[in-house]
C-alpha cells in the first residue's frame, strides 16, 4: 500500500516507503522531499543543522548501504511526536514540544503562511515593519 | 444580531453602521497552524506583535471573561451585571490595543520581555502529542475516513482537555452544531472552579 506522510506543516506526500511496526524506511531522496532533511556523511542535515547518527545505533537509522533511512527512528531521536494510522497508511510527524516552547519564549513571532478568503496567501513576516494583532476566532 | 452580543461587545448602532469589508487580512487556518505555533487553546484569543516581529503580548483571552457560564442557552440572556462586566472588560481591552497602536513600546500595555516570557508557557510533550492526534484526525476526516478520524480526535481531547479549540472543532466535525450545542454548555458548566477563559492580566505586573 502506498504510504502518505505528513511532516509538520508541510503538505502530505505519497511516498514509496516500507512501514515495519513503528519504523518507516524510505530512500534518501524521499526523505529530502517530504521533510527537507538530507542524509550526508556527517549526519542528517537541514540548512546549518546536522544531527549525527548515534554511534553504535547506525542500524536503527540506515540500511541497504545507506540507501534506506528510518524516519521514525530519527523522529524518536529528535523527540518529535509521531503517529501512524496503519489502516489508511498515513504517518504524521510533528514538531518537538521543546522546540515550540523555545521558539515562543524567544519572543520572536513564529512565521506562518495562510490563505485569505479569496485564496491569496499571506505570510506573517511580510508584515514586518507594521504592528500585527493576531485575533483568533472560529465559526467551527 | 442578538442584543446580548451587541451589549457585551460594546457595539452600539453607530459602530454597527460603520461595519464594512475588513481592511485587514482574514485568514483561514483549517489545520490550526497558528494555534500550534502560538499555543492558542480557545477563541477569541489574541497575540500582539510589534514592528520588529517581537511578541509583546503572548496569546491571551481577547477581552473576554467567564460570563459565558452565566448564559442561558434557551433564552440567550445573561444577568445584567455579567453583561456590564463583559462590556467593561471588552472595552478596556480594545482601548489597550488602541493605546499600543498610538504609543508603540511606550504603551503601558506592552509587556517587558521578562513578563512576556513569564506568561508564555508553551506546549509540553503531551500537548504536542495531542496536536499530532488532532492533525492526523483532521487529515483522515478530510479524506473521508470518519471513523478513524473520530478516534484520533477523542485522543486529542483526552490528552489536552484544556484546549477548547480541540474540543469544539472536533465536536463540530463529528456533528454540525455540537460545538455550540447542549454538550458545549454542559462541558463549560462541568468546569467547576476552573476557568473557561484564563483571566486577563491587562497591565503588566512588572516592566
Amino acid at each position: 500500500m502506498p504510504i502518505e506522510v505528513i511532516y509538520g506543516d508541510r503538505p502530505s506526500e505519497a511516498v514509496t516507503a516500507k512501514a515495519e511496526r513503528d519504523n518507516l524506511w524510505l530512500s534518501a531522496a524521499e526523505l529530502a522531499k517530504i521533510s527537507g532533511w538530507e542524509l550526508k556523511p556527517e549526519g542528517v542535515c537541514k540548512g546549518d543543522v546536522c544531527v549525527p547518527i548515534p554511534v553504535g545505533r547506525e542500524a536503527d537509522f540506515v540500511r541497504d548501504n545507506r540507501q534506506s533511512f528510518n524516519l521514525a527512528s530519527f523522529a524518536r531521536l529528535l523527540g518529535q511526536p509521531m503517529l501512524h494510522d496503519d489502516k489508511n497508511g498515513v504517518w504524521y510527524f510533528g514538531e518537538n514540544a521543546g522546540t515550540r516552547r523555545s521558539a515562543l519564549k524567544s519572543l520572536e513571532a513564529p512565521d506562518f503562511e495562510l490563505p485569505d478568503l479569496d485564496g491569496k496567501m499571506h505570510r506573517l513576516s511580510d508584515y514586518r515593519g507594521k504592528k500585527v494583532l493576531i485575533a483568533a476566532w472560529a465559526s467551527w | 444580531m442578538p442584543a446580548l452580543l451587541k451589549d457585551i461587545m460594546g457595539w452600539d448602532d453607530r459602530l454597527l453602521a460603520r461595519a464594512g469589508v475588513p481592511q485587514y487580512p482574514c485568514l483561514i487556518d483549517q489545520k490550526h497552524i497558528v494555534g500550534e505555533l502560538y499555543d492558542i487553546i480557545n477563541v477569541p484569543m489574541t497575540v500582539w506583535i510589534d514592528e520588529q516581529g517581537r511578541i509583546v503580548r503572548p496569546a491571551e483571552s481577547a477581552g473576554v471573561n467567564d460570563g459565558v457560564r452565566s448564559l442561558d442557552p434557551q433564552t440567550f440572556t445573561m444577568p445584567a451585571e455579567v453583561v456590564a462586566e463583559g462590556k467593561r472588560l471588552r472595552t478596556s481591552y480594545v482601548d489597550a490595543i488602541r493605546d499600543w497602536v498610538v504609543k508603540g513600546d511606550r504603551s503601558e500595555f506592552v509587556l517587558s520581555p521578562e513578563e512576556a516570557r513569564r506568561r508564555t508557557e508553551g506546549p509540553d510533550d503531551t500537548d504536542a502529542l495531542a496536536m499530532a492526534n488532532f492533525r492526523l484526525g483532521e487529515h483522515l476526516f478530510e479524506r473521508g475516513h470518519r471513523d478513524e478520524a473520530l478516534k484520533y480526535f477523542a485522543e486529542a481531547r483526552r490528552l489536552r482537555p484544556d484546549s477548547w479549540c480541540f474540543i469544539r472543532q472536533t465536536w463540530e466535525l463529528e456533528q454540525p452544531g455540537k460545538a455550540s450545542g447542549p454538550e458545549f454548555f454542559a462541558a463549560v458548566q462541568a468546569l467547576g472552579d476552573r476557568h473557561y477563559y484564563t483571566p486577563l492580566e491587562l497591565k503588566p505586573s512588572a516592566k
